[in-house]
């Protein structure tokens, strides 16, 4: 009898498979969003001193204006932050896209060495040294990018440096959407 | 008018293969010698008519038929002809039908060159064949017909995906799909010795040529795709533990045990289930494959259009064809009854050995591309399994069977001493030792694990080696078969595939920099120089091209020219790598983000013995070709003994 369970093996495994598989199609999840507990709530605190020498503080005053804002997490040692930031100098050029820049865990000399290199496209930008606003944002690591509707609420959240598609895809049409 | 023939021909090939999948069964359960003899004519008769229809989609796409829907959606006037062909497949409905095609042409082969086959085997065989055929018929007229029109007709399509537009990327479908579907005819061989209720010596021998073939072709697809990922994603890797990677390495590793088993059912006799098992799930695990790609389960780089009610179609066929396949094993192979019996130490044990190591593997990499997925619906959680996974289980279970695979050869069948076999492999265990020690020293003394597994690969190509050269000292290189050269030219290979990944992943030197046309960087030893950026038209996109001026000691060396396309059509950017290779090293650049202003993001790589994966993997399907040129192959197995066929 034993022997016999043993060549049914493979049958149940497949069973437990299928069961796993036709509850995925009828959920109708989307396997390519990542979740963060952020989206849908109030951003964060923010409260940070300013990057660029003789600005006033960075605080979250700046999410609550009725225009979209989009919080980029950046540093200048990131590599990948190196790749997404020609994509933000165009979101700012020509979009012109309010967009707050913190620089995480960077001495400030270095950041800002770093966008006077490449080019600065943040409207504000803050200095979170010891990466506790990060923390308090849930942040993995940089580049991290969140957007934030004008009453203070994410509304997406990249990990990772964000791309060509992210642009046009969603970052494009949220602030057409909230614009109006 | 030609759109409709095609779409004619398809439901036509569809009632011929209900007929073929029905009437030879019923031939062969009753020894109806003309109802069997239907299932030859049928499997002609609808490789023919799939033909037809491929045809007819093949013709819209070449003449830009803007009326076909299919055509509007995936193809484009200004597109070049190797990509209006290869857009045949490029998109959902086409690479359904091109699978229909390929399964009918393996039905065809089948009842073309099974002339040997007992009439019951070759007719449940081929009904087996249809049934399945009967599935993706029904699939592609129902849910995904390729033919429907538009009406009006627009002036131009939308153009094909761009990253498929890639010459690398219109043969890879092809050849995967030879290979999954090359399984269909295994599983078929399986189905029909459940019926029949008979494993023996001569089936095993029947089905080896088919599973060889299918490997082959598998072999060369994976390799492509993976090449593929190397130039176009542009990050320097070569294989990135995507789910539609994982989905086609599963049934290859299958498909590689079935190979192993097939050979210890062939000599000996014994083995006789797991093989049976094995050929159904090499086929079932295509199919898990395709079922992932196109239901939109998980994600990946593969966007077809994702649909739920297809997906719920192809899992039910997945269901039918696995279940049914599983359901009828656990009922008739108990019956099956081992022949040979053998001691742990032999060629059988090694066997065993490499087939259980396989198996783990298949079953490692199902579990990680699977583990996100039934997390996610049992808890909501999102995780993502990539690389450090499967590098920690996937890498060391490799070890034992490379430190195996070369031993196996030296054993003989049913007893064996393993002293004697490790004796005579001294001089490749020397040998890697040195190359490890080697690698530790002089490449890095930081990664004691890449060195080590640098020495396995040197392994598995001199242990190979040297189990050929055993040979000729026994006889002469005329003398020894096909099938053991192809299995040394296989095995050496597999170690030269080992070589060029452990090389390129652990001993790769890369660098990403803002360069404005005139900067220089030295890299490596290198002295590398943006000298233009420059825009290009290409026939349906335009183009960045960076050109970079390589020298080396103060001479020039070579130049780069990598680009970044944006096709106008679909606006999405595509980067295309330029790589100078001298076979022992690849330089790697690619163009990134930038503007004349901020300058441009190059990113440099130089990763050695790269060039090795692919001409291994090559190397490793020639191998299988040479094997499947084997004398006795061709002239098949002349006669069903009851008994077991001596040990070589």
């Amino acid at each position: 009898m034993s022997r016999r369970l043993l060549f049914i093996l493979p049958l149940l495994t497949l069973a437990l498979m299928a069961g796993f598989f036709a509850w995925s199609l009828m959920s109708g999840r989307d396997p390519a969003s990542i979740g963060s507990v952020l989206v849908g709530r109030p951003a964060p605190k923010l409260d940070l001193p300013a990057l660029r020498p003789g600005e006033p503080p960075l605080t979250d005053a700046v999410l609550r204006t009725g225009k979209p804002v989009i919080v980029n997490f950046f540093a200048s040692w990131c590599t990948p932050c190196l790749a997404e930031h020609p994509l933000f100098t165009r979101l700012a050029e020509r979009e012109g896209a309010v967009i707050v820049g913190i620089a995480w865990k960077n001495k400030r000399d270095d950041a800002l060495q770093w966008l006077k290199r490449l080019g600065d496209p943040f409207r504000l930008a803050g200095l979170d040294l010891d990466g506790k606003t990060g923390l308090d944002w849930g942040l993995s690591g940089v580049p991290e990018t969140y957007l934030v509707d004008g009453q203070g609420i994410v509304r997406r959240h990249f990990r990772g440096p964000i791309t060509e598609r992210d642009l046009n895809e969603t970052i494009l049409p949220f602030l057409k959407g909230a614009a109006k | 008018m030609i759109p409709e023939l095609g779409h004619f021909s398809l439901i036509l090939a569809l009632a011929v293969a209900l007929v073929q999948g029905t009437l030879p069964l019923l031939g062969a359960a009753r020894g109806d010698d003309r109802l069997m003899a239907l299932g030859r004519s049928a499997a002609l008769t609808q490789a023919f008519l799939v033909l037809l229809a491929f045809g007819a989609l093949t013709q819209a796409y070449v003449t830009s038929d803007f009326s076909v829907a299919n055509v509007v959606a995936n193809s484009h006037s200004a597109k070049p002809l190797l990509y209006k062909i290869s857009g045949v497949w490029g998109n959902h409905e086409g690479s359904m039908l091109l699978w229909a095609l390929i399964l009918a042409l393996f039905g065809a082969a089948v009842a073309l060159f099974g002339a040997n086959l007992p009439d019951t085997l070759r007719s449940r065989v081929l009904a087996i064949q249809a049934l399945i055929g009967v599935g993706f018929l029904a699939f592609l007229l129902f849910t995904s017909n390729p033919f429907e029109r538009v009406f009006p007709a627009p002036a131009d399509g939308n153009g094909l995906n761009p990253l498929l537009q890639d010459p690398g990327l219109a043969f890879h479908p092809p050849l995967l799909y030879l290979g999954y579907v090359g399984f269909s005819v295994t599983y078929a061989f399986a189905i029909a010795a459940l019926l029949e209720g008979r494993v023996d010596a001569a089936w095993a021998r029947w089905v080896r040529p088919w599973a060889l073939a299918a490997w082959c072709f598998l072999t060369l697809g994976i390799a492509l795709g993976s090449w593929w990922a190397y130039y176009i994603l542009g990050w320097g890797g070569f294989w990135f533990w995507d789910p539609v990677e994982n989905a086609s390495l599963m049934p290859w590793l299958a498909g590689t045990a079935l190979l192993h088993s097939a050979i210890v059912v062939e000599k000996r006799d014994a083995l006789k289930s797991w093989t049976v098992l094995l050929a159904i799930l090499a086929f079932s695990l295509s199919l898990l494959g395709t079922f992932l790609v196109r239901s939109g389960v998980l994600t990946s780089v593969h966007a077809f259009a994702q649909d739920p009610a297809r997906g719920l179609f192809i899992l039910a066929f997945l269901l039918a064809v696995t279940g049914g396949g599983l359901a009828l094993y656990a009922w008739r192979a108990p019956q099956l009854q081992g022949g040979g019996l053998f001691q742990p130490v032999s060629r059988e044990g090694a066997l065993i050995l490499n087939n259980l190591l396989l198996c783990t593997l298949a079953a490692t990499v199902l579990l990680g591309t699977l583990y996100p997925l039934f997390l996610d619906l049992l808890t909501g959680n999102k995780v993502s399994v990539g690389p450090p996974f499967f590098n920690a289980t996937f890498v060391p279970i490799c070890a034992p069977l490379f430190a195996a695979l070369c031993v196996g050869p030296f054993l003989g069948w049913k007893r064996a001493e393993l002293g004697p076999a490790l004796l005579r492999l001294r001089v490749a265990f020397l040998v890697s030792v040195v190359a490890a020690v080697v690698a530790l020293t002089v490449i890095d003394s930081r990664k004691t694990l890449a060195a080590l597994a640098f020495g396995f690969g040197v392994w598995l190509v001199v242990g190979s080696l040297m189990s050929l050269a055993d040979r000729i000292r026994t006889g002469t290189l005329r003398t020894i078969p096909r099938a053991t050269l192809g299995m040394v030219v296989a095995h050496a290979a597999l170690g030269i595939v080992v070589l060029g990944s452990v090389a390129t992943s652990s001993w790769n030197v890369e660098l990403m920099q803002v360069m404005k046309p005139g900067d220089r960087i030295s890299f490596a030893g290198y002295d590398v120089r943006l000298d233009r950026v420059e825009e290009l038209q290409g026939p349906n996109y335009i183009a960045e091209r960076a050109t970079l001026s390589v020298g080396v000691g103060g001479k020039p060396y070579t130049i780069l020219q990598p680009e970044r396309r944006l096709f106008t059509v679909q606006r999405r950017q595509i980067s295309e790598t330029a790589i100078q290779t001298n076979l022992l090293r690849d330089f790697y650049a690619t163009l990134g983000e930038g503007d004349a202003r901020q300058g441009w993001v190059i990113r440099l790589y130089l990763n050695p013995l790269a060039p090795w994966i692919w001409l291994g993997a090559a190397l490793c399907a020639l191998g299988g070709f040479i094997s499947l040129s084997d004398r006795r192959l061709r002239i098949g197995a002349p006669s069903r003994r009851p008994l077991a066929q001596p040990a070589e």
